[in-house]
């Protein structure tokens, strides 16, 4: 521990703003089977975040968005490239490394009926990150209970069981274990996806609520172009494996440049039948436009 | 503990309905593990058995009036009577204590024999299961030989090596018993290792060790319970078995021995064959039940249709001959609502509880529609918005009751009022012709062992009475339809060869395979990619437009709703909330939890700006807020 404090002293201060770099990241899985070709899932991914900053990640299925998520939390295998927090190269780091990292970097997954065991107690998980870093039993009850509150849960939900709560709940449980060991970053991976409409805006303001309070950084992963707008403050654009498109929120989700973001922006859809009528004939055109594009530039669409 | 689980708010928040007068109620009665095994009279037997069994076991020295090897050879093979209460043996040996004596032995050495078996096999499994890789191979190996292995012969050898001990034997077939243990571990485990509360646990840094033993032996607790009965059970078998074949230790009592020496004097004494055998029947028939017992208890599903049927049989009677007479001339449809293409009135359904009652999921819900016409019917989880289109396709659970209300399909009643049940007669002439179905989720309403060319053609052949050479024309074009660039590919494909978005077309083109007059569409494109989604809106209006068919689209996404629809159902906990055009429900709706819904929605809203503070300020109702988490 005094060894990453004199880490964090040592670093020069420009370093020290970007609270997480990823540079030319590459992520590969093995392939199935004797000397199968390897899985690229991430190519060349490079970003970062600074402190109190949302950087949201948006993409379709199979992107790699989660999988950027996974790799700087440490369950995907980085390849190539380097990981940096705080100054500290992460792409390696060790089971013992990611203990201490724990402290600073968190995750909330997209569902939350898996994201918690649910055979034990909402006080048993939440006290569960407090115990790794050897917090007494006394102290990280305590330290439970300011959880509960801080996402707006009751008390008595302790010694309640994940079950016994409604999935906006469970993901504020998720939220309260993230929040447990005062991170400087959250790797939000969809949480709001598997949430009803209503349920989504209450989390949404909680997530935004806490970056207020605590300053906390998030990298925020999500499929849908309007939650990204709304919680972030840059936002990159994943397909295929690479990032296409990264700048602040307002320009990337309202006027992008990329053709892909543009037909991303055209088919979400909006809740009024004339302006979804307008917005759908903007898609089409928009469509029409890059398919002669593609066809000028001699590539089959 | 019984726990009622709510799928509303934990503390019911001022406002919320009172329960009993409409929209959903009841509660889902769920019952503890240990508390349904008590419920079942087998598992009270059982475990009553073990216990007595246990007790004579551990006491056996305070309640046997001899030793077992005490032998009076002035009274051998004696009757019953008050000194020996079971008689004795041809050595004068009483029967009863021998029987205590010997349970004490029978039993411990079966619970040893389990222990080696667990001791071996649970770890061996946990890690294998965790890690995978090379020690999962490794320990694979290591089972095939231990399982390929004859148990008897090795046993017969262990005994000849190293003397008729029964620990040494029991202790050799924990051994080979245990590849049980450890398939049951590492397959528990290995359905476990990538859920995320694990990755969550890894994040937070816990040691492979505490995760393992925090997080991952939970799931394997129950089956090892499970199987140690059965193991129990066959190791008391075995170990019995050989002692009856003689290679026991005659100078200890077990049951087997005891077995061995009544058989020899089955002419003089019946009884002495009969009371070990009556000892290891009512032991090993207690654990099995037992083992049946909990699985029974760990298996959610509770009897609860004999109990209700059982208590409302009278009324059952009355109302079954009711509909009986009912169903031979079909109630003709209210006058003046024949035209629709689909009514529903007043519906009700619910689902009979463990304690009685009937948990309500849908309650007086009545909407129509006409043919050509998209109406969308849109809530939260929960609202009952799914379980009201299923009765409509009369694909309901079997445990659903419709409670109240009818539904009629072109003029004919599917739901007359008074059923208790949807009709699977009238429905079944009606569904995959007249009714289609477009899932939510593609891929698993495809069957993964049939080419999609298969799964189009066997239903249209069926239904429509076609040959299948013209059913596979008819098929190609359908996929060229539904906008499939290389319908000759996708005829030949396996399902898992297309994408999701694919996959969703061909349901669609199954769908409208059978020129039905209703497609209903269980959010057809929650599971989609927002571009995709966009192309199969586009489609399924193109498709209604063309083929005029009437559509219910089931969805929680506003954005769709105005993509499609004509008109608009709201429904909020099982009742109807607000009904209209399209245009009037998104633009000035009049039910706050309407405008609370629309005012969830992020588009337009001012980037990181607080949503519910702001709604609640700007419609002034912070009850309604309350109720939707």
């Amino acid at each position: 521990m005094t060894e990453t404090a004199a880490l964090r002293a040592a670093e020069s201060a420009p370093a020290r703003q970007k609270l997480l770099r990823v540079d030319n990241l590459v992520v590969e899985y093995a392939g199935k089977g004797f000397r199968a070709r390897k899985f690229r899932a991430l190519t060349d991914i490079n970003i970062s975040i600074g402190q109190g900053e949302t950087l949201g990640l948006v993409g379709e299925s199979g992107s790699g968005k989660t999988t950027l998520g996974r790799a700087v939390l440490g369950l995907a295998p980085v390849s190539g490239g380097k990981i940096t927090f705080e100054g500290k190269d992460i792409s390696q780091a060790t089971r013992k490394e990611r203990r201490v990292l724990s402290r600073d970097m968190q995750v909330v997954f997209q569902d939350p009926y898996t994201s918690l065991n649910p055979a034990l107690e909402i006080g048993d998980i939440l006290a569960e990150p407090l115990g790794v870093q050897g917090m007494e039993q006394a102290a990280a009850k305590k330290r439970v209970k300011e959880l509960l509150d801080q996402v707006g849960l009751p008390s008595d939900a302790i010694h309640r069981l994940p079950r016994e709560f409604s999935g906006g709940q469970r993901q504020r449980v998720a939220i309260a274990r993230a929040l447990a060991l005062s991170p400087k970053l959250i790797v939000c991976d969809e949480p709001v996806s598997a949430l009803d409409l209503s349920t989504q805006a209450r989390v949404l303001d909680l997530f935004l609520q806490i970056q207020k309070d605590t300053g906390v950084s998030y990298l925020f992963v999500s499929h849908d172009l309007d939650v990204v707008r709304h919680i972030s403050h840059r936002v990159a654009v994943m397909y295929r494996g690479e990032i296409v498109e990264q700048g602040p929120a307002d320009v990337v989700t309202r006027d992008p440049e990329h053709p892909y973001t543009q037909r991303l922006l055209l088919a979400s859809p909006v809740p009024d039948p004339d302006r979804q009528e307008k917005r759908r004939a903007d898609r089409h055109r928009l469509l029409e436009e890059q398919r002669m594009q593609a066809e000028q530039a001699g590539v089959p669409a | 503990m019984t726990e009622s689980v709510e799928t509303s708010a934990l503390t019911p928040a001022p406002g919320t309905p009172a329960p009993g007068t409409s929209g959903q109620t009841g509660t889902v009665v769920r019952s503890t593990v240990l508390k349904r095994l008590f419920k079942n009279p087998m598992g009270i037997i059982a475990i009553a058995i073990l216990l007595t069994m246990a007790v004579m076991a551990i006491f056996a020295d305070v309640l046997a009036p001899f030793d077992e090897n005490f032998a009076n050879i002035s009274k051998t093979l004696a009757a019953p009577d008050a000194v020996n209460i079971l008689g004795t043996d041809s050595s004068g040996r009483d029967v009863w204590s021998r029987l205590l004596f010997g349970a004490q032995l029978t039993l411990s050495s079966a619970l040893l024999c389990a222990a080696v078996a667990i001791a071996i096999g649970l770890p061996a499994g946990l890690v294998a299961g965790y890690y995978a890789g090379k020690f999962e191979a490794v320990s694979n190996w290591v089972v095939s030989i231990l399982m390929s292995l004859p148990g008897l012969i090795v046993l017969l050898t262990i005994r000849a090596a190293f003397g008729p001990s029964v620990w040494i034997a029991m202790i050799a077939f924990g051994v080979l018993i245990s590849p049980s243990y450890f398939r049951l571990t590492r397959s528990a485990v290995q359905s476990v290792r990538n859920e995320l509360y694990v990755d969550a646990a890894r994040v937070s840094g816990l040691s492979d060790l505490s995760i393992i033993t925090r997080h991952i032996f939970s799931v394997v607790r129950a089956p090892i319970i499970i199987q140690t009965a059965a193991i129990a059970g066959v190791a008391i078998a075995i170990q019995s078995g050989l002692e009856f074949l003689g290679l026991g230790d005659p100078a200890k009592a077990t049951w087997g021995v005891m077995l061995s020496e009544g058989f020899k004097n089955v002419y003089l004494t019946p009884t002495l064959l009969f009371w070990p055998a009556f000892a290891m029947a009512l032991t090993i028939g207690a654990l099995v039940l037992l083992g049946n017992a909990i699985r029974d208890a760990l298996e959610d599903g509770e009897k609860i249709k004999h109990r209700r049927q059982k208590a409302h049989q009278a009324e059952d009677a009355a109302t079954a001959s009711a509909t009986k007479s009912a169903r031979k001339t079909i109630a003709a449809v209210e006058a003046g609502t024949e035209h629709h293409l689909v009514k529903v009135t007043n519906l009700g359904v619910g689902y009979p509880q463990a304690d009685g009652t009937i948990k309500k999921v849908v309650d007086d819900v009545s909407f129509h529609v006409d043919r050509g016409e998209i109406l969308g019917i849109v809530g939260e989880s929960g609202s009952g918005k799914s379980q009201t289109a299923f009765s409509i396709l009369g694909l309901l659970p079997d445990t659903a009751r419709i409670v109240g209300g009818a539904i009629q399909f072109d003029g004919n009643y599917t739901v007359a009022p008074g059923d208790e049940k949807v009709s699977q007669e009238r429905l079944s002439k009606l569904r995959g012709k007249r009714i289609s179905y477009i899932p939510q989720e593609p891929m698993s309403n495809l069957d993964p062992a049939f080419t999609i060319g298969y799964q189009l053609v066997t239903p249209m052949v069926r239904v429509l009475g076609i040959s299948k050479a013209e059913a596979t024309t008819r098929a190609m074009k359908l996929l060229s339809d539904v906008g499939i660039v290389s319908p000759d590919r996708t005829f030949r494909a396996y399902p898992h060869e297309v994408s999701g978005g694919m996959a969703q077309r061909v349901l669609i083109a199954g769908a409208i395979s059978c020129e039905p007059d209703l497609i209903i569409a269980d959010e057809p494109t929650t599971a989609l990619d927002v571009t995709v989604q966009a192309d199969v809106l586009d489609l399924i209006r193109d498709l209604q437009r063309r083929l005029g068919v009437g559509v219910i689209l089931v969805t929680h996404n506003f954005g769709v709703v105005a993509d499609l629809c004509d008109r608009v159902v709201v429904m909020q906990n099982g009742r109807l909330v607000e009904e209209g055009p399209v245009r009037e429900i998104l633009r000035e709706p009049k039910e706050r939890y309407t405008q609370t819904l629309l005012a969830s929605m992020l588009e337009g809203k001012e980037p990181m700006s607080m949503l519910v503070s702001a709604a609640a300020s700007a419609t002034a109702s912070p009850t309604a807020k309350e109720n939707v988490l």
